[in-house]
């Protein structure tokens, strides 16, 4: 897999995630306590790191092909999950991820949430802030360490994958904190589609190699399933979006995935 | 034991996701690569049928429930 590819992979699956953590620590900073809010997110980053730090040089120690099996599996229910999501949420079938709504929501909860305030600490927003992050950051975690451990030499990619992550966490955080608002205007559902094609390519191709697989033309092989991928993925939305244009619109669906966090 | 419950459900969740059924196909489609990738046939067709069939299934699953 070239460079290009892994720092890309892992820059957009980190970026979505990021501006949903972004969304509810800046919901509750601005309603409760600043303080809180970033001890929570200094916790979680602390948290993530030991996680990181303990999985890390343990996956550089599996066999390739076994890591690869297992890797591909994980990166293929991953993929799929998004991808089904992305195209559910393309063909209007779910409603559009709506940071604004879900930071009002945040806010609404924040501010009628009670106060408990043990040691300086406003503890409704440490949880909730942590939570956030931890969560999000978390599937950042997992995705950086699979990508970057089935890239040749473990280590190095796993280096480069959280290279990745870093520039989308340093890009959020800077625009989060210069704009003060949640960051509504990310194409959160196309940065999706992308991931998740490239989650499920990678899936597939990793899964099958370390199933036993000999891809026809070795890792150029990878193209040619990212093109399927896209193909059919596009032509599934395609498909969708004339059978609703067709059927009554499923005002309940849309109504409840309009409060989904991810 | 509550502790175990919640721990067990956050990883499910985590990584099985929305539907339990992605998982179980994608698992499925590597044993059966791994079988005919040991008899040698061109057992790298799979995955990408795989793909295209289990995802029209999860999405025609997510909207059926929904309707």
């Amino acid at each position: 897999m070239s460079i290009a590819f892994l720092l890309l992979a892992s820059f957009l699956a980190s970026a979505v995630e990021f501006v949903e953590a972004t969304t509810i620590v800046l919901a509750v900073g601005v309603t409760r306590s600043w303080r809180s809010a970033l001890t929570g997110v200094a916790v979680a980053t602390v948290a993530l790191a030991v996680v990181v730090a303990a999985l890390g040089p343990a996956l550089t120690l599996i066999p390739i092909s076994a890591l690869r099996l297992v890797v591909g599996t994980l990166l293929l229910i991953f993929g799929l999950q998004w991808l089904r999501k992305a195209i559910l949420r393309s063909s209007g079938y779910k409603s559009l991820h709506d940071e604004d709504a879900i930071y009002h929501r945040e806010v609404a909860e924040a501010r009628e949430a009670g106060t408990v305030v043990r040691a300086g600490m406003d503890w409704y927003a440490f949880t909730l802030s942590f939570k956030g992050v931890f969560l999000e950051g978390l599937e950042v975690a997992f995705i950086v360490l699979t990508f970057g451990s089935t890239f040749g030499s473990g280590a190095r990619g796993i280096e480069l994958a959280a290279l990745g992550a870093a520039a989308a966490l340093v890009l959020v955080a800077g625009v989060g904190v210069v704009v003060h608002a949640p960051l509504s205007r990310v194409p959160e559902n196309t940065m999706k589609f992308a991931v998740g094609a490239m989650l499920t390519t990678f899936g597939t191709f990793w899964g099958a190699e370390g199933a036993g697989v000999h891809w026809p033309g070795s890792d150029a092989a990878i193209l040619g399933v990212l093109a399927f991928v896209l193909a059919v993925s596009f032509g599934l939305v395609a498909f969708l979006r004339a059978q609703r244009s067709t059927a009554p619109v499923l005002v309940a669906e849309v109504a409840k995935s309009g409060t989904e966090e991810d | 034991m509550r502790f175990i419950v919640n721990f067990l459900r956050f990883w499910y969740d985590f990584i099985v996701g929305d539907d339990w059924m992605v998982a179980v196909g994608v698992v499925a489609a590597l044993v059966v690569t791994a079988l005919l990738a040991r008899v040698g046939s061109a057992a790298w067709i799979i995955m990408p049928a795989a793909v295209a069939v289990v995802l029209t299934v999860s999405l025609w699953r997510a909207i059926q429930t929904s309707q």
